[in-house]
């Protein structure tokens, strides 16, 4: 099984780079994977994971994009509620690279 | 939006045939499936030990059951008309992605085991017999070879409209993903993907209590647009209509756009309407994999909403290959429907329910909110070739235009060879939606890329509309590869949604 070495510590991810393990997520991890990915979370991005995290607790799947946008344009402001906003934060589309550093697993389908 | 590291091919000025690049793509396929998506199917966990053996039993066993496959398999001529007809070996230019090809690493194991030459030199073990013949034995570089090309085929049927036989390659790549299966040799995307459906009621896994809170906010979305409440009911107990659509109809962008179309149209037809929490997938891998018994058990989850609910009539959201298993296969797999309206059809295309209500002049339509888009229309493969809509010939293809013309005032075809039943796929269909596939999903794009740039050039056309989940996610991913934007494709009923003007809905214009 594939590892990622977050500080000293192995933490188990699927072929893509998913955590097998919900329960190994910490803050580090996230932050880990941002950088394998060029990016530099900001508090921007991290309103976005925390959000993905609470909404997962309570459904076990992440937001639909039209749900996510939502919830952040009344959190944050009107002007942020859109997926262009999103995918400039994320650019590999928030469902897929937003999901795997908040800890989640991939969401299936036709998307 | 970023892109995965994918160097798309370059633009044809006009089509050519590729030069040939032997094992262009070669390589170990896409991730495969885990004992966890194997064992829900009913498949074995991982390979088999006798997984020779079994293998060519298993397709002793499907050409024995499908007199259609040993007639495909029996009777290739090999005139070559199929081998520049698939996007996959337009983009790729690898000779195995030419259908015939494709054909061969069955019919070749086929050979040998079931036809009397190739059991005969099998048998004296003859190779230069064999050879001959161009039989072969299973093993390790034949299962290789097909879990590589057989998930490098869409399954869009595009080659067989050109073969002299009418020989449905889908219909041997289906065989051989059933057979790999059955040796517990399977595709991680669609196997997961199969489970998820039978624990949870959807591709995606998304549970009611997600999808109750996502329908309510359709619903807040439209209150807020129309200032009508228009309903998007989950659940609903003895109402008309059993709404089945793909599950990304909830998820994604544009397909929700489209969902919202539907549920203004059910509601100026003033028709009740569900979605139900069971049924919340339209979408039927077991197709993609060949399984009749997958299929069919998916199927059932359809039958089993429908007599729940007590609805009288079924109705189908854009979904192209859910059309196909819907429109060809439905009543034969989980039916009879005689519960239901017979005065009906079963189950009826949502494109049809609102071209219907357009010929009775039903709906109220600004066409001019749709003045910023000049659209073309993306036949999906599974629509275009394997189905049909409304009571004429052709409707699928006509259907879905007059629904776009109803709600658009500009609108262009792309290249008559590129459209109707000579589509392109659009590169991500049959179960090969998946980020491990995406250099295969970008040149399989190659073809409908340069339909879509030389009407961009021609008429100015602006955006493309599908009635197809896998064609609308493909589109967003693989457009910017091409130098168009992501939101350049649209739902067809996102356009229905954008153009209608309710009864009672105060518009802009009137304040």
């Amino acid at each position: 099984m594939p590892t990622i070495n977050v500080k000293g510590s192995d933490v188990a991810v699927d072929e893509e780079g998913y955590l097998e393990d919900l329960g190994d997520w910490n803050e580090d991890i996230a932050a880990h994977m941002a950088d394998e990915d060029d990016l530099e979370l900001t508090s921007e991005h991290w309103d976005i994971i925390n959000f993905l995290r609470e909404y997962y607790d309570e459904y076990q799947i992440a937001p639909a994009v039209r749900v996510l946008t939502k919830a952040v344009g009344k959190k944050f402001g009107k002007e942020k509620g859109n997926s262009k906003y999103l995918y400039a934060l994320f650019p590999y589309g928030p469902g897929k690279q937003a999901c795997r550093f908040a800890g989640l697993p991939k969401p299936t389908g036709c998307i | 939006m970023a892109k995965a590291k994918v160097t798309p091919p370059e633009m044809r000025e006009y089509p050519v045939i590729p030069v040939l690049k032997p094992d262009a793509m070669k390589s170990d396929g896409p991730f495969i499936a885990k004992p966890m998506h194997q064992e829900p199917l009913n498949f074995p966990g991982e390979l088999v030990d006798n997984w020779e053996e079994k293998a060519v039993e298993k397709l002793g066993d499907l050409v024995g059951r499908y007199r259609s496959l040993r007639v495909y398999l029996d009777s290739c001529v090999r005139c070559g008309a199929c081998t520049d007809k698939c996007h996959y070996m337009i983009g790729t230019s690898d000779p195995k992605n030419m259908p015939v090809a494709r054909q061969d690493l069955l019919r070749q194991v086929y050979k040998n085991y079931y036809t009397p030459l190739g059991k005969f030199f099998d048998k004296m073990g003859w190779e230069w017999g064999t050879k001959l013949i161009g039989a072969k034995k299973m093993d390790r570089s034949v299962l290789d070879d097909w879990y590589n090309y057989y998930h490098q085929c869409s399954q869009c049927r595009r080659c067989s409209v050109f073969c002299p036989y009418g020989i449905d390659t889908a219909d041997i790549s289906m065989a051989a993903r059933d057979i790999m299966d059955h040796i517990g040799h399977g595709q991680k995307y669609c196997n997961e993907i199969i489970a998820k459906v039978y624990k949870i009621g959807n591709n995606l896994g998304l549970p009611e209590p997600a999808l109750a809170d996502t329908l309510e906010g359709l619903e807040e979305d439209l209150e807020d647009e129309t200032g009508i409440a228009v309903q998007v009911p989950l659940d609903k107990k003895g109402v008309d209509i059993l709404l089945v659509t793909p599950s990304a109809d909830f998820f994604a962008e544009p397909h929700v756009d489209g969902l919202m179309g539907y549920a203004k149209v059910f509601h100026e037809a003033g028709v009740s309407w569900t979605i139900s929490s069971h049924a919340s997938e339209a979408a039927n891998f077991g197709m993609f994999i060949g399984s009749y018994e997958n299929m069919r058990r998916i199927s059932l989850r359809i039958r089993e909403a429908a007599l729940d609910l007590g609805v009288k009539r079924i109705v189908f959201g854009e979904c192209g290959h859910a059309w196909r298993v819907a429109y060809s296969f439905l009543n034969t797999l989980a039916g009879p429907f005689d519960f239901l309206d017979p005065k009906y059809p079963v189950p009826q295309h949502i494109c049809e329910f609102t071209y219907n209500l357009i010929k009775e002049d039903k709906l109220t339509f600004d066409k001019s909110r749709n003045d910023d888009m000049v659209l073309t229309f993306h036949d999906s493969c599974n629509v275009a070739r394997a189905t049909r809509m409304g009571d004429f010939p052709g409707g699928q293809f006509v259907i879905p235009r007059e629904v776009i013309k109803a709600a658009c005032n500009n609108y262009y075809d792309m290249d008559e060879d590129t459209i109707h039943d000579l589509t392109y796929c659009c590169g991500g269909g049959g179960g090969l939606l998946t980020d491990d596939l995406m250099e295969l999903r970008v040149k399989g794009a190659l073809p409908r890329m340069e339909a879509l740039k030389a009407v961009t050039e021609e008429h100015g056309v602006t955006h493309l509309a599908a009635i197809c989940a896998i064609c609308k996610s493909q589109f967003t991913k693989v457009l910017p590869y091409y130098n168009f934007q992501m939101d350049q494709i649209v739902s067809v009923h996102q356009l229905v949604s954008s153009a209608i003007i309710l009864d009672g809905q105060v518009t802009d214009d009137d304040d």
